[in-house]
């Protein structure tokens, strides 16, 4: 058991909920013919669906100590252990500080949404089943070593969502998950040409060969001719640009959103769209560097339209979720912003801000959700003075929104600023392109605060807003803990920080760009 | 020294306290005693916090003044834990004592406390009484780390904090609609301007590699811009422009300079009490403390010293020709803080640091004042807030109105109230400014005029006129959306003095406006000599002799009452200068009633004009163009999928057909490098 925990705790910590999901789907449970278990069974579903999630989260802390801050490379490795010999495929584990603050972000939203979900009454067992099995894949991503195994358990997070979204969304639920997966399934079918066409050329999957000099597989990559190369890196890049989602791949984001389960929402801003930008700095960046530094202008651009214009589309929405789902397209533009901008800072914001959206954005669409489940609509129009019926639920979503626009203190505030700060100092942008990028934040204060106003505000003169009831302690159970992370982000940044410097240097150094930007501070200096 | 963290960190436990427990308080405490009790702490705590501040200045007094910048944790125990540290950014909250920082300690719990005080009887009766000194409490925390911190960007922490707690308290009364736009627009028009304080923070960051003011080693980007210097060389002039006009726009938001000034009038829907200590004592001159604190870099930039000390000027004599025309009690001393604001920055343009601090302290008391007064006359009055039907107040509320005299000749600049030297001090050093110097003086003067002339027409109006209303009618109807949940109607009929709680702060704040200006008397200047430590000194020009600036000071002002007086005398019945046809017909006077249509203006362009953008940008190219391509590809692939199905016909026949095509197709392809050399 020890052994299995100190040498095995990334392929423990994936497994349980798989587990988990198939202890569920083994119950013997029948749905009556309305789709519902009788109570006693949901009961039972609940408590091992809770039991699981619970202790997959407690065990993804035990990581932390387990981790080393200042040890360069993979970490916890496991393997590589030959999968299929054929095409010396592997079983390959690993984490560097990045891939920790995303597995906790992880295990604790889905923490969070099992919590949430206990509201969830049509075939709960295959619901929980499937959020199971989509931590399961989403956790495997962040660990994966091997290109074909990271391949494997990127496309295994689309089915259960499909289904998620598919079964257990709204109205448009059919239209939303086909487009959902055939949007990002396109892109990923480009990566996989793009590790079928490596490994054809450097007889190998395993990233840590791929990426460090001292092994030949690095050397045959950097000395395929340059134009194949940029093919390469944007079947990747455009894998990664569509799950992000960059402005103008963001469309199937807002169906999706709207169209899901709250948790569903939850875990897809949350965690999913992380996955993008982890792909850029896991697989794009340290595979390609010259690429990924030639094309920064471009994704520089790509991410300060999609700052302003998703912040822009976002103001005019007459839908609740949908709002949040554009001003995620506007957040999501800072984290490509920050990784592009190819700094320290930038990065490290980077990552933080990744984290912090999954909070402020995951809490938001978990309170919208139980503004749906109360009123059954996500038409703005349709609240108003919510503030006097249900002061402890306005009381939180005020947090949450401080948060998404970031206030100093808050999460978001730490996250945004780093960027910027990243931005300014970067070869690739400077002023002009910052103090663009920062109008993207005076945008959030207006769709945000005039959300607020529309929603909590105002005389409540709807009579069915009047008997709304306040928060019961699931909901205050699944928000608190958010939170607590919020203001822990936002005034003690440092705990996460320290995760991220020798991560970050490393993929700066192997972008080649830690001299520029040191430099850099004289070029600003040498101002008219 | 040790106690320093306590003096933010008393109004953060006021805060917190009131926020889990408030509400339970009252529910089981009952209504009157729970209110008495949470009003109790809230002031209580603020009082404290002051109390600690004077011990901390009596320790920095017995230091030389080289010495008196100390360096103080801001956290319990002085711990020295970071808040951020990234690469080469490090920033720790941390603190400065020093005469400036101490100052703002001293005006906001001060002020601040005797507001509480006032807040604890005007607020009485609301319902919401335990939220309102929440987010009281916490204006107090976010303001006090503000000026207290030891960076720029712990700094920006209680600059936008206090923003926060602006918009709460602006929105305080929700159920109005028009409450919650107000503080919409305060906090997004703050926020344009912090774009500009943002950048210019990062470029700070990036010229001198440290966000620290100054650092017990000399490190901090004050220490270097106080010796011309930079990480990499010299400071240029450029760079210290650019950093000073960034960090001047954010000033321009918070402290409501042109063209951002738009905010604070429609800021005056909160409370009063809301209005008196954020919207006029504190919060709005954050910007001037701000460019204070960063003096010794602003006086490396001729260009910005001379655009702070423009738009300082024309914001004061701008805003003084709102306020002569406008009804709203409130709104007339909006305006004119906006004015005394540009007042204060045009101390700042000219290099007198000094005396525009001094402004912002006598402006504390004096402003304050005919806040909390305007508010003891709304309450008189009912929740009545326009002057047209107000009149003869004098004798009927007496405190509010010797208060309100003390307060009225101290920002008319009469000697020897407050404001005279003050104002005094700022326009004598616009004389001595080697940039037309004699150009702002003159603006500033004649603004001293209008400002004497607008405030007697306050006073006029409100206190001395015949009364425009019947006692039993007061009451009736609530005029104004802001005070819809506060309403003093049910317990009183017809205009009556406020209680003790608000009364005695009204005395305490009169006799700070009759004797507050004493410490500044040229010659003897006790708080140009306290504050020097914490400002750049600036080197001014021999202006205009001192004598001869304060008569003219004094006459101005002077003259300003004298006129309105004698003109509202001829009218005494009706309180109004001009006939109804007058105003028709006179554009100066429509455009003055009407703010210049600077913000319609702004409301057509950004929120007419700028909704349909959006609109468009949404409809127009989001859903029809990229998300139509996206449903188009899907549709083609559909098509064609469906195309292609029509192959799968089901016969043996058609596969084996095709799959012979197939067959010749490979071998063709394979054999062709061999066929196109046989020159078939």
């Amino acid at each position: 058991m020890r052994d299995i925990l100190t040498n095995h705790l990334l392929s423990v910590v994936i497994f349980v909920p798989l587990i988990g999901a198939i202890i569920i789907a083994l119950l013997p449970l029948r749905n009556k013919d309305n789709g519902e278990l009788d109570s006693s069974g949901a009961t039972v579903v609940k408590a091992v669906a809770m039991i699981f999630a619970v202790l997959d989260f407690l065990l993804s802390l035990l990581l932390i100590p387990a981790f080393q801050s200042g040890k360069a490379g993979f970490q916890l490795q496991e393997g590589p252990y030959l999968w299929i010999s054929r095409f010396n495929v592997h079983y390959h584990l690993g984490i560097d500080g990045i891939s920790l603050l995303l597995i906790l972000l992880t295990t604790f939203l889905c923490l969070l949404s099992v919590i949430y979900s206990f509201n969830i009454k049509t075939r709960l067992k295959e619901y929980m089943v499937f959020i199971m099995i989509l931590e399961t894949a989403m956790l495997g991503v962040f660990c994966a070593l091997d290109l074909v195994l990271f391949y494997v358990f990127w496309e295994s997070v689309l089915i259960p969502m499909y289904f998620l979204i598919g079964i257990w969304g709204h109205e448009r639920r059919i239209y939303a998950a086909i487009k959902f997966f055939l949007y990002t399934f396109a892109g990923s079918v480009l990566m996989l040409l793009g590790i079928v066409f490596l490994y054809v050329h450097t007889h190998t999957f395993n990233l840590i060969e791929l990426t460090d000099p001292r092994f030949m597989p690095y050397h045959l990559l950097m000395g395929l001719p340059a134009r194949t190369l940029l093919y390469l890196y944007s079947a990747f890049a455009l894998a990664f640009m569509i799950k992000v989602p960059m402005f103008p791949f963001h469309t199937w984001l807002p169906d999706a959103h709207v169209e899901a389960p709250t948790a569903g929402s939850v875990i897809l801003a949350g965690v999913m769209l992380k996955m993008g930008v982890y792909g850029f700095l896991r697989f794009c960046i340290p595979l390609f560097p010259e690429q990924a530094r030639n094309s920064a202008p471009l994704f520089i651009t790509l991410a300060i339209i999609g700052i302003i214009y998703g912040a822009i589309v976002a103001a005019v929405q007459p839908d609740m979720k949908k709002l949040v789902a554009y001003s995620s397209v506007s957040h999501l533009g800072f984290v490509m912003l920050g990784i592009f901008s190819f700094t320290t800072i930038g990065m490290t914001g980077a990552v933080l801000q990744s984290v912090n959206h999954g909070v402020s954005t995951g809490m938001l669409f978990f309170m919208v959700g139980m503004m749906y489940d109360r009123k059954h609509t996500r038409e703005i129009k349709a609240y108003g003075g919510l503030k006097r019926s249900v002061p402890i639920l306005a009381a939180f979503f005020m947090i949450a929104l401080f948060s998404s626009i970031g206030l100093p203190l808050t999460n978001g505030f730490i996250g945004e600023f780093t960027i910027m700060l990243g931005s300014y100092l970067s070869p690739f942008a400077g002023i002009n392109v910052t103090a663009l990028a920062c109008t993207g934040i005076i945008l959030s204060a207006i769709y945000m605060l005039w959300l607020f106003q529309r929603v909590f505000t105002g005389p409540l003169d709807k009579e069915e807003n009047k008997k709304l009831h306040d928060l019961n302690w699931r909901e205050k159970w699944v928000l608190a803990p958010l939170v607590v992370m919020i203001f822990w982000f936002g005034c003690y940044v440092t705990t996460w920080t320290n995760f991220l410097h020798t991560p970050v240097n490393t993929i700066m150094r192997s972008s080649g760009m830690s001299e520029a930007s040191n430099s850099i501070s004289q070029r600003v200096a040498k101002l008219p | 020294m040790s106690l320093v963290w306590l003096i933010p960190g008393l109004p953060l436990i006021g805060f917190l306290f009131h926020a889990f427990l408030g509400k339970s308080i009252v529910k089981s405490m009952g209504d009157a005693n729970g209110k008495k009790t949470i009003g109790a702490i809230a002031t209580g705590l603020v009082f404290a916090s002051l109390l600690i501040s004077v011990m901390v200045f009596m320790d920095l007094m017995k230091l030389a003044p080289a010495d008196q910048r100390q360096y103080v944790s801001l956290l319990p125990g002085g711990s020295r834990i970071p808040w951020i540290s990234i690469g080469s950014l490090h920033v720790y909250y941390m603190g400065i004592i020093d005469p400036l920082s101490l100052l703002m300690c001293f005006i906001v719990t001060g002020v601040g406390g005797v507001i509480h005080l006032y807040a604890t009887g005007y607020m009485a009766d609301d319902k919401d009484y335990p939220r309102f000194f929440t987010y009281f409490n916490l204006f107090i925390f976010f303001m006090l780390m503000l000026v207290l911190s030891e960076n720029i960007l712990l700094m920006f922490v209680g600059w936008e904090g206090v923003g926060l707690c602006s918009y709460l308290l602006i929105s305080f009364w929700f159920e109005d609609v028009e409450n919650s736009k107000a503080g919409n627009k305060a906090f997004i028009v703050n926020r344009i301007g912090d774009l500009g304080f943002s950048i210019g923070v990062m470029t700070i960051f990036a010229v001198f590699g440290t966000l620290s003011f100054y650092t017990p080693q000399g490190t901090g980007f004050l220490d270097m811009a106080a010796k011309g210097i930079t990480p990499h060389g010299m400071l240029s002039v450029g760079a210290a422009t650019l950093i000073a006009l960034l960090l001047f726009m954010g000033a321009c938001g918070k402290s409501a300079q042109f063209p951002l000034y738009v905010w604070l009038p429609d800021a005056m829907a909160g409370p009063t009490p809301v209005s008196a200590l954020i919207h006029a004592a504190t919060m709005v001159t954050a910007g001037v403390v701000m460019i204070t604190r960063v003096s010794p870099l602003i006086v490396h930039s001729p260009i910005a010293m001379m655009v702070i000390a423009c738009v300082g000027v024309f914001t004061a004599f701008y805003a003084a020709t709102i306020a002569m025309t406008q009804n709203d009690i409130k709104k007339v001393l909006a305006y004119s803080t906006v004015s005394q604001l540009g007042y204060m920055f045009l101390g700042c343009g000219v290099g007198a640091f000094a005396a525009g601090m001094f402004h912002v302290t006598t402006h504390a008391f004096f402003k304050g004042l005919l806040f909390l007064g305007a508010g003891s006359v709304i309450h008189a009055m009912s929740g009545e807030q326009d002057m047209r039907k107000m009149g003869g107040l004098k004798d009927r509320i007496p405190v509010t109105f010797w208060t309100m005299v003390c307060a009225w000749l101290a920002i008319s600049g009469i000697p020897p109230f407050a404001g005279f030297w003050s104002k005094d001090e700022i326009l004598g050093s616009a004389t001595g400014f080697p940039q037309y110097g004699m150009a702002l003086y003159a603006v500033g003067l004649f603004t001293a005029l209008m400002t004497a002339f607008y405030m007697t027409r306050l006073m006029m109006k409100t206190f001395w006129t015949k009364p425009r209303y019947k006692d039993e009618e007061l009451g009736a109807h609530s005029s104004h959306g802001s005070d819809d949940s506060h309403s003093h109607d049910a317990k009183h009929h017809g205009v009556h003095e406020s209680p003790p709680s608000m009364l005695i702060s009204l005395v305490i704040l009169a006799i700070l406006s009759v004797i507050g200006g004493l410490v500044g008397i040229p010659g003897h200047n006790l708080f140009d000599k306290f504050l020097a430590p914490s400002v750049a000194p600036y080197p001014l020009k021999d202006g205009m002799p001192v004598p001869i600036g304060m008569l003219l000071g004094t006459a101005f002002g002077a003259v300003g009452i004298a006129v309105c007086v004698v003109m509202y005398n001829r009218r005494q019945e009706t309180g109004d200068l001009l006939s109804p046809k007058e105003k028709a017909s006179n554009a100066l006077y429509k455009g003055s009633l009407n703010l210049w249509y600077v913000d319609s203006a702004y409301y057509k362009l950004f929120v007419t004009e700028g909704g349909k953008v959006a609109e468009f940008i949404w409809q127009g190219i989001d859903r029809a163009l990229i998300d139509g391509i996206v449903n188009f590809v899907a549709g083609l692939l559909g098509f064609l999928s469906e195309l292609f199905r029509r192959f799968q016909t089901g016969y043996i026949r058609a596969y084996a057909f095709v799959m012979l095509a197939g067959v010749v197709a490979v071998v063709i392809s394979v054999l062709w490098p061999f066929l196109r050399h046989l020159h078939i």
